[in-house]
């Protein structure tokens, strides 16, 4: 058998079910990829210890012939998931040192279905970023490069370090969290799968929250079926969470048959972007052709809107983000700034969230708070959910009209380096999120799969968006995309 | 709408972040930035629509109002920077 770690979810499930390895194999081998593969900075808190102990379990109810869907599957959560006894800082500054007295409700279900935690992962500070490069743990670091160029890649964001440790083999899948792409531009950026489910999939408690309307978890995975595997476990109704959808959830395993013979799939024209690079062009018409002669119809939609969803989601996001990041306060939990003689509790405020947030944080939290001051709440955040609803109304239009999936690239560039964007204003930045924002702001389910290599030799995917519920019939669509696209690259090791 | 150093400062008030003055001038143009970029939906005709308040129309689901959960004073102040005798300590807020 190859290395346990570079197994996926299904091959590794497979192979403990037949007696052929065990959970403390695997676990062993993903902990031993973690120790070697610090310059990736993708683990920021290993936990070694709860991953033997898990996967010693694991092994016992394997053997008694009780093994739920993930049992001994060792993976990663990042670092926005609270886990009961385990640092979860948000690579925030200002929940240094907070370790919550309960686990989310999504880790608590992986954890149920038998999954082995290895540890927290790497991400942009609160989730507000696209390349990782807001961490207080520092940058998450791409394992793939440009040719035999040496320069630092970044794994996008703000997933990053799930991205890095997928890619990179150190774990067989991880937790994400998607607000305006998330999950699915650092799938992207690294050739792996990821998947944002229908707002309302997973519940959010527990989830250190950035912009509640708009933050969904979801899976990221080394191929489809793993990620059709994970989502059925992180899915499902909370009481906790009163946006938590309560509808069945089906077997998105079984619905992967590969058969997309008649499904009608939407190219929108708004998506082609001026100064889109012909790479992506020629990506994206080459996944059309694969949809179509695996038997669907490819039909050419517009979606209207488009184009405002970037500055609707920078309304909307910030706005949310102020009202949520208003708890960290210094008084709860986390850092308290060091006061001066005679400072009170403004001084307090003031002084820790000064230190606490990082400059994007602070942006978006100022930002947020002036949209929603006296005097312009009508004129930017009203306006911003009108708009908001313009743009979950053209796709209803199309979906109504017959498409059943929507095709798209997932990101307008291959991945960039680390400290190229630097020097750019903020808004460069935010249009890495162009192709996956309008998905969060509509509240659909949308797929990364990587389908190719740009002309540096780095992973390019494409997005497939899908009607409201439907992640079982938008992932078999993505394995049809897989299938034909047979994307097989890994990055070569350096680190 | 152009954002001045004092319009700056006030939001920076308004969030309780502490900006020297010396940072003033810089974070007042990249709001100009980010609030240029928003502009934009001004050009969108939002005549008779509805701002959005659920994405998924879903009916928030009910549940007894009874107590469900409590009784756990140490785990709530665990994680506190300063935590005393059973409460939450601040400094002094009333003069």
């Amino acid at each position: 058998m190859s290395e346990l770690n570079t197994l996926g979810l299904a091959e590794a499930r497979d192979a403990l079910r037949k007696g052929e390895t065990t959970s403390v194999e695997l676990t062993e081998a993903c902990l031993k990829a973690i120790d070697a593969a610090d310059a990736l900075n993708a683990f920021v808190h290993k936990t070694p210890e709860i991953a033997m102990e898990r996967a010693r379990a694991a092994d016992a109810r394997i053997k008694a012939g009780d093994a739920p869907s993930m049992c001994g599957l060792p993976i990663g959560i990042k670092d926005l998931f609270c886990t009961k006894g385990v640092p979860s800082q948000a690579a925030s500054r200002i929940l240094e040192g907070f370790r919550p007295e309960y686990e989310s409700t999504v880790s608590q279900q992986l954890a149920d279905a038998g999954s082995v935690m290895l540890g927290k992962l790497n991400m942009d500070e609160f989730a507000m970023g696209s390349s990782n490069e807001t961490s207080v743990y520092g940058n998450a670091v791409s394992p793939w490069r440009r040719g035999n160029d040496d320069a630092q890649l970044t794994p996008g964001g703000s997933s990053g370090g799930s991205a890095a440790a997928v890619a990179a083999d150190l774990c067989l899948a991880a937790t994400g969290t998607d607000t305006g792409g998330s999950i699915r531009q650092p799938a992207a950026f690294t050739g792996i799968t990821g998947i944002k489910p229908t707002y309302g999939r997973c519940s959010r408690w527990g989830i250190v929250a950035f912009a509640s309307s708009l933050d969904q978890a979801g899976p990221m995975t080394k191929n489809v079926r793993d990620a059709a595997i994970m989502l059925e476990a992180m899915c499902g109704h909370d009481p906790k969470d009163s946006t938590s959808a309560d509808l069945p959830v089906p077997d998105f395993e079984a619905m992967l048959t590969g058969d997309i013979k008649g499904k009608k799939i939407g190219i929108p024209k708004e998506y082609r972007m001026d100064g889109m690079p012909a790479e992506i062009e020629k990506l994206w018409a080459e996944g059309a052709e694969m949809l179509r002669a695996a038997g669907a119809e490819i039909i050419d939609i517009s979606l209207p809107h488009t184009k405002y969803a970037l500055p609707t989601y920078y309304v909307i996001a910030p706005a949310e983000a102020s009202s949520n990041l208003a708890r960290y306060d210094g008084v709860r939990y986390g850092r308290r700034a060091a006061l001066a003689q005679g400072d009170g509790i403004t001084e307090m405020y003031e002084k820790t969230r000064a230190e606490g947030f990082g400059h994007e944080v602070q942006r978006r939290v100022m930002v947020g708070t002036y949209v929603l001051s006296a005097g312009f709440y009508d004129a930017y955040y009203n306006r911003a959910r009108k708009v908001r609803t313009l743009i979950k109304k053209d796709f209803e239009d199309v979906f109504a009209a017959g498409i059943d999936a929507i095709l798209t690239p997932a990101t307008p560039s291959a991945a960039f380096g680390l400290g190229e964007m630097k020097e750019t204003d903020p808004v460069q930045m935010y249009l890495n999120d162009v192709f996956t924002v309008t998905v969060n702001l509509a509240g659909l389910p949308g797929v990364s799969v990587p389908t190719g290599l740009d002309a540096q030799g780095l992973p390019l995917g494409l997005q497939l968006i899908g009607r409201p519920w439907e992640e079982g019939d938008l992932l078999n669509t993505a394995y049809a995309l897989e299938n034909a696209a047979g994307f097989v690259a890994k990055p070569g090791k350096w680190w | 709408m152009s954002i001045d150093q004092s319009t700056a400062a006030k939001v920076a008030k308004l969030a309780r972040i502490k900006v020297e003055d010396d940072a003033l001038p810089a974070l007042a143009s990249e709001f100009n930035t980010i609030l240029g970029f928003i502009e934009q939906l001004n050009e969108v005709d939002v005549e008779g629509v509805e701002p959005m308040v659920s994405v998924e129309p879903m009916r928030l689901k009910r549940r007894q109002d009874v107590v469900t959960d409590g009784n756990q004073q140490d785990k709530v102040l665990a994680n506190a920077p300063d935590a005393r005798e059973g409460f939450f300590a601040v400094p002094k807020v009333v003069e």
